[in-house]
């Protein structure tokens, strides 16, 4: 076979193959230093026959199998240097025979257990975030360092006590018990939904939508969602982020400022993202069994079918933020619950909404907030205190495009 | 895999000594401690605990050199202190992390797991 086609199978085959090989090692070795070497090598050892040889039947068993005589020959080779725990290593040589895997497990245990130790809430957040787009997504260091703003070797050196942490406090690459499940689901859940976040948001940064992360994050939620198909608040997390991400293109205009949603150009919605959105969420409200995930999912939805944001079910909308606050009262959402409320029954039914969060302070540094309330102050007839909170909105945003945007209004409102 | 769960509390001297009498004057085979104790023993988990003195007690030996100085105090004053921990040997992370969440330490307490080490050449003494 020419090299061509070999090459590109190989790439195609890598982030599939790659995180599944990674995933049955990690499982078997306990150890995802030891996965992630031993994948390397077998990857290397593909790139430099697969060419020559063409491309094995199954390409995935071939990539496994090498993986697993590479991670025993190194282990084998450190025993000998004395460096590794007898006991791990007499467990590797035991389940040698007996557990080597045929072909990696797309679609199973090895890949969940992957998820859950990467997930584990034993680890720092921002290391989880780390763990899973490295070893779950297989984005390179390099790619999650320039995504998260932090020097590639801060990275490294991040990920590497990490491995060392689950190998050494027994972070086990397993499903968790179904005692634990639930809430270990909700932290992997949320660590997909902080990755999506922080490309559809950007805290920091000059670039609006970093709309990678995002892609990263769906595609993450579509792997949970296809591993775990009965799981209700999955499925809303995977609706939510594409019914989201379905606006990422009208969200900022050629200049790149953000564009509000009352303001944005609805044909440039991507409409196979919505209809892929709300046909996940159907799905999982078929289910009954309601979450934060599937609300949010929900009200995103009623913005998708919308024709326009005057013309939007905001009563709906308001009373499912209602719901969601129930679950989750937290300042933010009743931030957003404000906007509907405004919009469903006047400025002065928003700004009741409103007023607790104002009070508390709790959010004083939040530049949504003082934007919900100058708008709701304006459309209330109060101008004066309206350029107020617009000017605090403008103060407290992070991103410098939309600083400039909150200025305007302002400025002119 | 052996896990070490250490107990620091924020308790000063007199309250912890206030809390040991009653620990001691206690009806045998009464209280949380003891249920704690027994669930670990009957789960086949426990394979030790103590209870320490508050580290106002403690004295420490210094290495500087060739000097071993003795001096009255813990190794820092800090104001969390270590006054007791369980020896338990489970599965994995997530089950110690279980054992770490029944203890019925008060508020303000923590508990800290730490995996001790197997496989070191020093071990093999102990048989």
């Amino acid at each position: 076979m020419a090299a061509g086609p070999g090459v590109t199978r190989l790439e195609h085959a890598f982030r599939e193959e790659w995180g599944a090989v990674v995933a049955a090692l990690a499982r078997r070795f306990g150890d995802l230093q030891a996965a992630e070497d031993a994948a390397a090598e077998a990857f290397a050892a593909a790139a430099a026959t697969w060419p020559e040889t063409g491309v094995p039947p199954n390409p995935g068993g071939w990539l496994t199998v090498t993986a697993w005589r590479k991670a025993i020959d190194a282990h084998r080779a450190a025993g000998r240097a004395a460096a590794v725990d007898p006991q791990l290593l007499s467990d590797v040589t035991a389940a040698e025979e007996s557990e080597m895997p045929e072909a990696p497990d797309l679609l199973g245990d090895d890949r969940l257990g992957l998820i859950f130790a990467c997930c584990h809430p034993a680890l720092a957040l921002e290391v989880r975030i780390a763990l899973t787009l490295r070893y779950v997504a297989g984005l390179t260091t390099k790619e999650i360092a320039a995504a998260f703003l932090v020097p590639e070797p801060t990275l490294a050196q991040r990920l590497v006590r990490a491995k060392r942490k689950i190998r050494e406090s027994g972070i086990h690459f397993e499903v968790p018990a179904a005692a634990r499940l639930t809430e270990r689901l909700a932290g992997v859940r949320t660590v997909v939904y902080l990755v999506f976040n922080e490309g559809f948001a950007a805290t920091g940064g000059d670039k609006l939508i970093r709309g990678e992360l995002c892609e990263e994050a769906i595609w993450l939620a579509r792997l949970l969602h296809t591993l775990l198909p009965a799981d209700a608040e999955t499925a809303g997390l995977l609706a939510l982020l594409l019914l989201h991400h379905s606006r990422a293109a009208a969200r900022t205009d050629s200049a790149g400022t953000p564009v509000l949603l009352a303001e944005q150009d609805r044909s440039r919605w991507d409409a196979a993202l919505i209809a892929e959105g709300m046909s996940v969420l159907d799905e999982a409200l078929a289910r009954r069994s309601p979450g934060t995930y599937q609300l949010q999912a929900a009200i995103a939805a009623l913005h998708a079918a919308a024709p326009s944001f005057d013309d939007t079910d905001w009563p709906q909308i308001a009373l499912l933020y209602g719901s969601l606050a129930r679950l989750d009262p937290s300042p933010v959402v009743a931030v957003n619950r404000s906007v509907a409320v405004g919009m469903a029954d006047g400025p002065l039914a928003g700004l009741a909404v409103l007023e607790p969060v104002l009070a508390s302070g709790a959010l004083d540094g939040y530049s949504p907030l003082h934007a919900a309330h100058a708008a709701l102050l304006e459309k209330a007839g109060y101008p004066e205190r309206a350029r107020g909170a617009w000017a605090k909105a403008t103060e407290t945003s992070a991103v410098p495009a939309l600083r400039e945007e909150l200025f305007r209004r302002h400025e002119n409102p | 895999m052996k896990y070490a769960l250490l107990i620091y509390s924020p308790a000063t001297a007199e309250e912890y000594a206030a809390a040991a009498t009653a620990g001691r004057q206690a009806a045998p085979g009464r209280g949380p401690w003891t249920d704690y104790t027994q669930a670990a023993k009957d789960a086949g988990v426990l394979l030790g605990a103590e209870q320490l003195t508050h580290t106002e007690t403690a004295t420490s030996v210094r290495f500087a050199g060739e000097d071993r100085l003795i001096t009255d105090g813990p190794f820092m004053e800090t104001k969390e202190h270590l006054l007791g921990f369980y020896l338990i040997d489970v599965p994995d992370l997530d089950a110690a992390l279980d054992w770490a969440r029944r203890m019925p330490v008060h508020d303000g307490q923590t508990v800290e797991v730490r995996t001790a080490m197997t496989g070191m050449a020093w071990q093999r003494v102990l048989g």
